[in-house]
């Protein structure tokens, strides 16, 4: 249950009637939830990117949202500064992202643990404080606001199918790529680099690409937060938020695959409907944290993934254990 | 094959190794023996890379290996299994030797097609030719400490080596579970023709199938040669007998 959500087989199903779901709600939701949906899938896939550095590799990737914040403004700065079509920005902003994503990264694995995380921050922090000075270009700490948008995307309910459509082929090729053999490989090098190294693998470089990937997808969420929000600000840079999409990890379960999204939308949901009744909301998170800390070490997917799994053990005994191992030979 | 010249490597002010010897030909069972601390597992780690030696030579197939990073050294062709277990303990027993083939296969960094789909085969036979099949689907973590230091073993043949190193491959295990690993470890180099250099604490077992041996002494090879001749050297029965058997064991770096 550690390896990840449950075998394929059920996974496509399952997927395939929430997709489902997900379609129907413009045709009769208020804009207001739909916008709220949106955020959450925006929010979903950053937390899944970082969590292919965090859960699937061990990293301590501590300043993420950088990347999402430069993947982000690369669009804006495209839809805004030039005249090239939206998809020349749509495909820049990830591309910018997985380039910062290399630069940090080539650093960072170099050091270990706590150290990389550290250097991360302060890297991060680096970009944050350019893009929070620089006015003539990136507009500082005022941001880039009413960014055109293509008149495809201009209702609310478009942009909630584009968001859904772009999420659904990345989490397809998240899941791709976690159960490939390099996932496999990067699972490994999580567990014990040392022996990794001595089986001929080259840690630095796995750990590195897997690094640009999740940088790259993160640039992708930063792409879908302009198309949502049709502005940038330099708070999307701030550490704050990297704390808080770590949060989203841990919560929603970081050994597996679908974890982060269910932590990300349990955070959207309650940053918007306890912060409309205070703006003491992280005071409530952090409750949340540490009654997670104690009770649900392995979040609440891991939590219910235990419980799935035990209860269909009861129900057909050993035969079910011996068909897993069977199927894994 | 394989040959160590004067090797050294100190710890601060300790020298773990001490102008190390060591020379091993294709097809033979080569043992290295001493007492604890005597340097084995440093010796180990240099050659495969884990410790870069501060003076000396490695020679593996006529190329100069020392100082490469382990990958390198595997890629070239020296597998290894640890001394104190050393596995993915997440992973399953499948799994565990299914990344050392991949690598192998230099299949790692494969983006897009499905694990569970590649490298089944050679990953099977090993686990067969271990005796772990029945265990595939377990958790490695969960494993009996026999079978983890077997899986070790089984880790190192996923990367198909031509010389296998093996440092204290019976560590910790039950008499019978030694008798096996004993059996599985002639059975790999007269079956499978595998180069395989080890070391190893159980003297009568050493003197069983080795055809080389050579013996360690506060980091320095006393002497390397057949069985017989070790075992009638007058320096190796001091070193077992003499006047170092009421040594402690301070200074241990095997670890």
């Amino acid at each position: 249950m550690v390896k990840g959500l449950i075998d394929s087989k059920r996974l496509w199903p399952v997927l395939g009637i929430f997709v489902i779901l997900l379609i129907l709600p413009p045709l009769h939701a208020p804009r207001f939830y739909i916008y709220i949906l949106s955020l959450m899938f925006v929010t979903s896939l950053l937390a899944m990117s970082l969590n292919l550095t965090v859960g699937y590799g061990g990293m301590f990737q501590f300043h993420h949202c950088a990347f999402y914040g430069v993947g982000a403004y690369t669009f804006a700065l495209m839809l805004t500064k030039t005249s090239l079509p939206m998809w020349v920005g749509f495909i820049a902003g990830p591309i910018a992202a997985a380039v910062v994503g290399l630069l940090i990264g080539w650093f960072c694995v170099r050091l270990t643990q706590l150290y990389f995380g550290m250097l991360q921050i302060s890297l991060g922090s680096l970009i944050w404080a350019i893009v929070f000075r620089w006015y003539n270009f990136t507009g500082g700490d005022d941001g880039i606001h009413g960014i055109p948008r293509p008149s495809i995307l201009s209702s609310s309910n478009n942009t909630y199918y584009f968001i859904l459509l772009v999420l659904v082929i990345c989490l397809a090729a998240l899941y791709t790529i976690v159960k490939s053999p390099f996932g496999a490989t990067l699972q490994a090098i999580r567990d014990n680099p040392q022996r990794c190294e001595a089986v001929g693998i080259n840690v630095r470089r796995h750990q590195l690409i897997a690094i640009v990937i999740a940088t790259f997808f993160a640039g992708i969420a930063g792409d879908l937060f302009v198309v949502l929000e049709r502005s940038v600000f330099p708070d999307l840079l701030f550490w704050t938020l990297s704390l808080e999409i770590f949060i989203m990890c841990l919560l929603g379960g970081w050994f597996t695959f679908a974890g982060p999204m269910l932590g990300a939308a349990i955070i959207v949901a309650l940053r918007t409907f306890v912060g409309k009744y205070t703006e003491y909301w992280t005071l409530i998170l952090g409750v949340i944290l540490i009654l997670l800390i104690f009770f649900l070490p392995e979040g609440v997917m891991g939590y219910l993934l235990r419980i799935s799994k035990s209860a269909s053990q009861r129900i057909s005994g050993r035969s079910q254990v011996d068909a897993a191992s069977r199927g894994h030979a | 094959m394989l040959q160590v010249e004067a090797m050294h490597k100190s710890f601060g002010d300790f020298a773990a190794v001490y102008g190390a010897n060591l020379n091993v030909e294709r097809g033979e069972l080569v043992a290295v023996i001493g007492p604890n601390g005597a340097g084995k597992t440093t010796l180990f780690n240099l050659i495969t890379g884990q410790l870069r030696p501060d003076k000396g030579k490695i020679v593996f197939k006529g190329e100069e290996i020392s100082g490469l990073p382990p990958y390198e050294i595997c890629k070239r062709g020296i597998g290894r299994s640890f001394q104190i277990v050393n596995i993915f303990p997440r992973l399953t027993v499948f799994e565990n030797v299914q990344v050392a083939v991949l690598s192998q296969q230099r299949k790692s960094s494969n983006l897009f097609s499905p694990a569970q789909n590649l490298a089944v085969e050679e990953t099977n036979r090993i686990l067969e030719s271990v005796g772990l099949s029945h265990k595939a689907g377990s958790i490695a973590g969960s494993l009996s400490h026999g079978d983890q230091k077997v899986l070790e073993i089984a880790i190192a043949l996923g990367n198909e080596p031509e010389l296998l190193i093996l440092d204290e491959p019976t560590a910790g295990m039950s008499p019978e579970e030694t008798t096996a690993t004993m059996e599985l470890i002639k059975q790999l180099a007269e079956e499978q023709g595998l180069t395989i250099l080890f070391c190893e604490h159980d003297m009568e077992m050493v003197f069983d199938i080795a055809q080389s041996i050579m013996v360690m002494h506060h980091g320095q090879t006393l002497i390397q040669g057949k069985p017989e001749e070790v075992r009638e050297n007058k320096e190796v029965q001091e070193a077992y007998l003499g006047l170092d058997a009421a040594q402690p064991n301070g200074g241990e770096v095997d670890a």
